[in-house]
């Protein structure tokens, strides 16, 4: 379904030229002409006011060209020193990826696309962590983050570099630059991503997402637009172990930007004052729900959490009910964690605590209630009082650090 | 000023349940309401209107024509019009077809300084529609807004995000993604209810009412498809132990030393 041009009708506006993500419209003689390598994704179609680009036996539904697109690019988030975690994730589920698609017979490489400024050695440490090769913009404009340039920096790339699949974390920076970018290249984009794979019949990425408040797990595929894009969810996907004699390579690019670009100004960015609670990356975590009855139940979870290392989670119940900040809210509406080991405490187990949880190494549950969700969700459970119980193991636990000295 | 809100009918998930013995989820008798974050957009645009000498606040839906209760509801929490954009050729579409078939109702309207969205829904919970209609529309956004300021034509925006708070600031018209940190709605009155009934109109859009380029709506404008749905199963299958709790605490501590999670 090629694009054509009705030359009567151009007017030589140039909108579509400023429109077309892969740079293939060009102005001859005043009128708008098509030079190869067009994708059709059709912006160019949507801009014309004057109805002067159309396809040609169009079918019903818009068919991108994907044989154009080729290779697993993911944006990496970072603080101009070190790349998130989720980013590094995001390399290590590339690499699996790119894995599949060679058994299917296809080589695919890993591209990280790095925007910054004095980012320092951070493109070889993506390599190190999975990357083939490191896209590169390094610019003071790009020192924030910023939606309008970011924008521009990412369509620009994939522009020029056609990648089959553009990852993002499910961050608030991806989930606020990832949906705009998609609306621009005219293709799909699947939020909040838990699960990603290659279909083995289709080659295609399929996208796996909960949704009804984690009650539902929803696969959803993008098959005739590219990129396929996707945010993901943090502490998700496992990260490539550190190679540092991996090889790759890496390409600086350089952003065409003007005044007109910049339409979102960052006036201030401050620091949460709040203690930063980091319970993804925790390996033990010590929770509580609706059954620690008050803020002084909490506590005496949290002498327990202390004597552990470990961190104090809670179920949403017990977030609501204001007994606890919102940042230590496990679930679907709060965050996904994966401990080595993971203590709930009176939490019944509601489906969206449980969506969570579930990638917790082990589970152990101290319930009063035999019929409660959290019994068949957890290795263990231990039917008993909770009041009673975290005392004693609290003080069992200090007595074996002590012996053991 | 004039805002426009764009909300959506959503089922209420905390009353959604799963079946037990086929694991579906179970639907029925499960009520509709405006999408949460959509009403704190609702109550942000109501604010920012009193503060600003004239104008009208706009709610925009698109949905089958039940989603008119819905508006009716926005109406009664004192918005000034209400419009559902409603089609069948609409049925289907994902964000990208959703945004873009809401974008060309704006465009219709005309007359706005500032488009407000809730974060994200309950339902879907992909919080792209807002950024993707700043995209058709060409505007500047800003998400997950706690916090609005506007004087004369410049917006300041408070959001936050991740672990940093983020103040940005932009030029009307723009449209800006409320989190529910925002404020807190007002609750509906029983006889503005009745009068959002008997007083104001909700206005339909079909099809034939907008200026729509036919390869972008409904299913085939969407790029994305659901391929298949499932109840995710989270059962470990493990024992269940009861004791006295000094042995309870006896065998937790057992577990920890057992799998080596105890840190020395």
């Amino acid at each position: 379904m090629p694009v054509i041009v009705h030359e009567e009708k151009c007017t030589g506006c140039k909108l579509c030229v400023a429109a077309c993500p892969y740079t293939v419209i060009s102005m001859q003689e005043e009128k708008a002409v098509l030079l190869p390598g067009c994708t059709y994704c059709g912006a160019c179609i949507d801009t014309c006011e004057f109805g002067a680009i159309t396809f040609e036996d169009f079918q019903g539904r818009l068919c991108m060209d994907v044989a154009l697109f080729k290779g697993t690019h993911v944006f990496i988030e970072h603080d101009n020193q070190t790349a998130s975690k989720v980013s590094l994730e995001l390399l290590g589920k590339a690499r699996g990826l790119a894995d599949e698609f060679s058994r299917q017979g296809k080589d695919q490489l890993v591209t990280a696309i790095l925007i910054g400024y004095e980012l320092g050695d951070m493109a070889d440490e993506l390599i190190a962590y999975g990357a083939d090769h490191v896209i590169v913009v390094n610019d003071e404009s790009f020192k924030m983050y910023r939606t309008d340039i970011y924008t521009k920096a990412i369509v620009q790339i994939a522009g020029v570099k056609k990648p089959e699949i553009l990852l993002f974390g499910a961050t608030a920076q991806g989930r606020d630059l990832a949906p705009r970018i998609a609306s621009r290249l005219r293709t799909g984009l699947t939020a909040d991503c838990t699960a990603l794979e290659i279909c083995k019949d289709e080659g295609i990425l399929l996208q796996t997402k909960p949704a009804f408040g984690g009650n539902m797990m929803v696969t959803i595929a993008c098959p005739d637009n590219r990129p396929q894009m996707a945010t993901v969810r943090p502490g998700v996907m496992k990260k490539y172990p550190r190679d540092p004699d991996k090889i790759g390579t890496k390409e600086v690019m350089k952003i065409d930007l003007d005044e007109n670009d910049f339409i979102i100004h960052i006036r201030d960015i401050m620091a949460s004052t709040k203690k930063h609670v980091k319970l993804e990356d925790a390996e033990i975590i010590v929770a509580g729900g609706h059954g620690v009855n008050n803020q002084q139940g909490l506590k005496i979870l949290e002498t327990l959490s202390d004597e552990l290392g470990a961190e104090l989670g809670a179920s949403r119940a017990a977030v609501d009910e204001g007994w606890i900040g919102q940042d230590h809210q496990i679930g679907q509406t709060g965050k996904t964690v994966q401990p080595d080991l993971y203590i709930a405490c009176g939490i019944s187990g509601s489906l969206q605590h449980l969506a969570g949880i579930s990638q917790s190494k082990y589970i152990i549950a101290i319930n009063t209630d035999r019929k409660a969700p959290i019994v068949s969700a957890s290795d263990v459970t231990f039917i008993g009082d909770l009041f009673q119980i975290v005392p004693v193991l609290k003080d069992k636990i200090r007595e074996y650090k002590k012996r053991t000295d | 000023m004039n805002i426009i809100v764009t909300v959506k009918q959503v089922p209420d998930t905390h009353e959604v349940k799963i079946d037990p013995k086929t694991g579906a989820l179970i639907r029925e008798g499960v009520p509709s309401i405006i999408n949460p974050e959509d009403k704190n957009a609702i109550e942000e645009a109501l604010r920012l209107k009193k503060s600003s000498d004239d104008g009208e606040v706009t709610v925009l839906s698109m949905g089958p024509l039940q989603a008119e209760s819905t508006l009716r509801e926005a109406l009664s929490m004192g918005v000034d019009r209400a419009i559902l954009v409603s089609d069948r050729a609409f049925a289907g579409a994902d964000t990208l077809a959703t945004s873009y078939t809401l974008s060309m109702a704006i465009k219709k309207i005309e007359r706005y300084d500032l488009i407000l969205c809730g974060s994200q829904t309950i339902d879907g919970e992909t919080g792209q529609v807002g950024p993707q209609l700043a995209e058709w529309l060409d505007l500047p956004q800003a998400t997950h807004a706690e916090e609005i300021n506007i004087q004369g034509n410049l917006v300041t925006v408070k959001s936050n995000f991740d672990s940093v708070t983020r103040v940005m600031e932009m030029k009307t018209p723009a449209l800006i993604t409320v989190s529910n940190r925002i404020n807190k709605p007002r609750y509906k009155h029983m006889n503005k209810v009745l009068r959002a009934y008997r007083d104001k109109a909700v206005v339909t859009w079909s099809k034939e009412d907008l200026k729509l380029n036919p390869i972008r709506i409904g299913l085939n404008g969407s790029p994305t498809w659901v391929r298949k749905t499932f109840v995710h199963s989270h059962s470990r299958d493990g024992i269940v132990v009861e004791k006295p709790a000094a042995n309870c605490a006896e065998d937790i501590l057992d577990f920890i030393l057992e799998k080596a999670l105890l840190k020395l």
